[in-house]
């Protein structure tokens, strides 16, 4: 993957967790609330460690549903907040999550996903694809999504996440996975205080003279004015569309196109060396913002390549999104593993070539 | 007897007679009539009110407004 | 302390403080929670605090506190107001912070977040309005409501061995070192909504001392909810509520 230099001279080796950490009191963070669970919890250990020596605060809640909470009264009084977890830890955090979106306020929520459902396994998964994307807490709001594919990412992402909350005035999520936060690699972090802060007029700060009071909160109980909210919403999304990002590998003269995103990503890199080893012209396409969807790239896609195969550690969840932006123009098909399995990229290889051999068997 | 006097807002009173339970003059009592809302709101019925404030303290809609006429030696210094 | 403002050779001896709001009260007639509002505003006026006074509304009927107080204020989920303020408080140290709650907003789901806050000192005021019922959705029972109470979901009476007893979260709470002022008031008399007043006074400026959390319970009447009239409610507040939530000071600051 290709590493990004912020022009600083600063390289570190370092466990993803961490350098997510460090990224966000380099960001400037004036909290952190949260909770420790597996694979995550290096990350309030580096809180803990560094933020007395830093600045901003940390408070391990009671749980991810008191932290999240903690997150809208800290983020709704115009900090710039943060919190971590692991996917039934997201769980507990919906409610809070769809009080935050409807309220308005920007914050910063990684999940480092592990195998599922239930309490499932500390292994990597990309089984919260849904939850994240989708909803996953109840009603009509997204949140800002981004997918790190290396050490690297989980620390740009911190400033990158920030600044879209706090431009959108939406939760924004980093959707990590376990082996991203454990594995050990390279990265140039961001420079401390290069993400300035900008006062807002609509925090709960204590009411001078000069204005009305500020009220936060998500209740509408009149149903024209709730559709109010909710067209707020919408259209604030459908500018959120500018905010898509996305990585091409090998697709100029691709007849196969590989989407993936996160850990899946590396795998189908490695998988795309090799089948180009063999002769086969594959590419990737590596969705960098899971929402908003890169959709205008695959469907533009779906009119140059044969056909697309979607790598996921899941039962088949980002699949569908494609399936949507193929819009029936090329057949999608899906290879995944679940529970905390990694595919291998010889396995994303052998899927090709069986589905190339069953496409040629059927058009014979 | 010092004097005193109550102000009650018809259209904010809802005849809850919580005032009328504490005011230790029996000053109080509910009206024949309704407000806007539809209760009985609460009026002076005799002239002994002491400007005590219980019934502005138990009031839970703020209707009451609480008169009393002040010492004569502060008055003066007046 | 009462305003004294010549007008008619009379002076004013009370009149609705300025840190509310026109919005008349929503609540039923003769409802502890609007005589709860009004007191805890005279304090912010009478202290000169609302501009630096922040407060966190539960779900439950006074959902829509914020209607009322003039002040800076956010709507926290069903229970979660205790957390919600720590975020508020921890960002703001310097300003006052108060949440406010029904019985089962800090009794049941809140019960978590209730004793850690507690717990952890949290330098704000917990309001804690206890009236033995869930009103808002229609007269549950509530974790405080008596044994033998009837409510929608205690139809023959609240049994001990099905529905468990009445929780006495303020005595679990006044337990806890983090807690620095836990009293107990109501406001069904002239006298216990100025002793309210003093707890309220207190609590605010106990705030600045950063030493641990003040916690008030009133118990309060629910007229619709028990199905009595205002002045009924009281007395039966008075005869059935007392004996179990006793009125008083459960525990009070040893270096003042």
């Amino acid at each position: 993957m290709e590493q990004k230099n912020n022009g600083k001279t600063e390289a570190r080796l370092m466990k993803g967790n961490e350098a997510l950490a460090e990224a966000a009191i380099r960001a400037d963070i004036d909290a952190y609330f949260g909770y420790p669970i597996t694979p995550q919890s290096e990350v309030l250990e580096y809180f803990t460690r560094e933020m007395p020596k830093r600045h901003g605060i940390f408070l391990q809640a009671e749980s991810e549903l008191a932290a999240i909470n903690m997150i809208y009264g800290a983020a709704g009084a115009g900090g710039r907040v943060m919190t971590s977890s692991s996917s039934p830890g997201i769980s507990l955090m919906q409610e809070g999550i769809s009080y935050i979106a409807s309220a308005q306020l920007p914050c910063l929520i990684v999940n480092v996903n592990r195998g599922g459902p239930g309490l499932g396994t500390i292994q990597p998964s990309q089984g919260d694809y849904f939850q994240a994307t989708k909803g996953g807490g109840h009603g009509d709001y997204h949140l800002i999504v981004l997918a790190p594919a290396s050490v690297q990412e989980m620390a740009d992402f911190v400033f990158d996440a920030i600044r879209l909350a706090e431009k959108y005035r939406n939760p924004a999520m980093i959707l990590a996975d376990g082996a991203l936060g454990q594995m050990m690699e390279k990265v140039v972090l961001p420079e401390e205080g290069s993400l300035p802060k900008h006062g807002n007029n609509w925090a709960t700060v204590g009411k001078p003279s000069s204005r009305e009071r500020n009220i936060i909160t998500s209740l509408y109980i009149q149903p024209e004015k709730m559709e109010g909210i909710n067209f707020e919403l919408q259209e604030k999304y459908s500018r959120i569309q500018d905010e898509v990002r996305y990585e091409e590998i090998n697709m100029e003269d691709a007849d196969i196109a590989l989407v993936a995103f996160g850990l899946s990503a590396r795998v189908c890199q490695k998988a795309v060396d090799l089948g180009r080893e063999k002769g086969i012209k594959v590419g990737l396409i590596r969705p960098i913002t899971l929402y908003p969807f890169p959709k205008k790239v695959i469907s533009a896609f779906a009119e140059k390549v044969n056909f697309f195969l979607t790598v996921e550690m899941n039962a088949g969840q980002m699949v569908e999104d494609v399936t949507l932006a193929v819009n029936g123009k090329r057949p999608v098909f899906f290879k995944g593993r679940m529970g905390g399995m990694i595919p291998s990229p010889e396995d994303v290889v052998t899927e090709l070539e069986s589905i190339i051999e069953k496409i040629s068997i059927s058009q014979d | 007897m010092i004097k005193g006097t109550v102000f009650i807002e018809q259209n904010i009173c809802k005849g809850c007679e919580l005032c009328i339970a504490a005011c230790p003059q029996e000053s109080l009592g509910l009206s024949s009539k309704i407000n806007i809302n539809g209760y009985r709101y609460v009026e002076l019925i005799k002239d002994n009110c002491t400007g005590c404030v219980n019934c502005a303290l138990v009031c839970p809609d703020v209707a009451i407004t609480v008169y009393r006429e002040p010492k004569p030696s502060m008055k003066k210094a007046v | 302390m009462e305003n004294v403002i010549t007008t008619n050779g009379f002076d004013v001896v009370y009149k609705k403080p300025a840190t509310l709001t026109d919005t008349p009260f929503h609540y039923c007639p003769g409802c502890g929670h609007s005589v709860v509002h009004r007191v805890l505003m005279e304090v912010v006026e009478e202290l000169g605090i609302q501009e630096e006074t922040i407060g966190v509304a539960p779900v439950g009927c006074s959902v829509f506190a914020y209607h009322y107080m003039d002040i800076d204020m956010q709507e926290a989920a069903h229970g979660r107001a205790s957390a919600v303020a720590t975020g508020i408080k921890r960002i703001l140290p310097e300003k006052y912070v108060f949440s406010y709650q029904g019985d089962g907003d800090l009794a049941a789901i809140g019960t978590a977040e209730t004793i850690h806050t507690v717990n952890r000192g949290e330098n704000i005021l917990m309001i804690f309005i206890n009236n033995a019922i869930y009103g808002m959705t229609g007269g549950q029972m509530a974790p405080t409501t008596l044994l033998e109470q009837v409510t929608s979901t205690s139809p023959y009476g609240r049994q001990h061995d099905l529905m468990g007893y009445p929780l006495k979260i303020t005595d679990l709470i006044a337990q806890l070192p983090g807690a620095y002022y836990v009293t107990r008031q109501s406001v069904h008399t002239a006298i216990a909504v100025r002793k309210l007043k003093k707890a309220i006074t207190k609590s605010l400026e106990y705030q600045k001392l950063n030493k641990g959390t003040s916690f008030i319970e009133v118990v309060s009447n629910c007229p619709s909810g028990w199905k009595m009239t205002p002045v009924e409610s009281n007395q039966w507040l008075a005869e059935n509520m007392f004996p179990l939530y006793p009125l008083g000071d459960l525990k009070v600051p040893k270096d003042k």
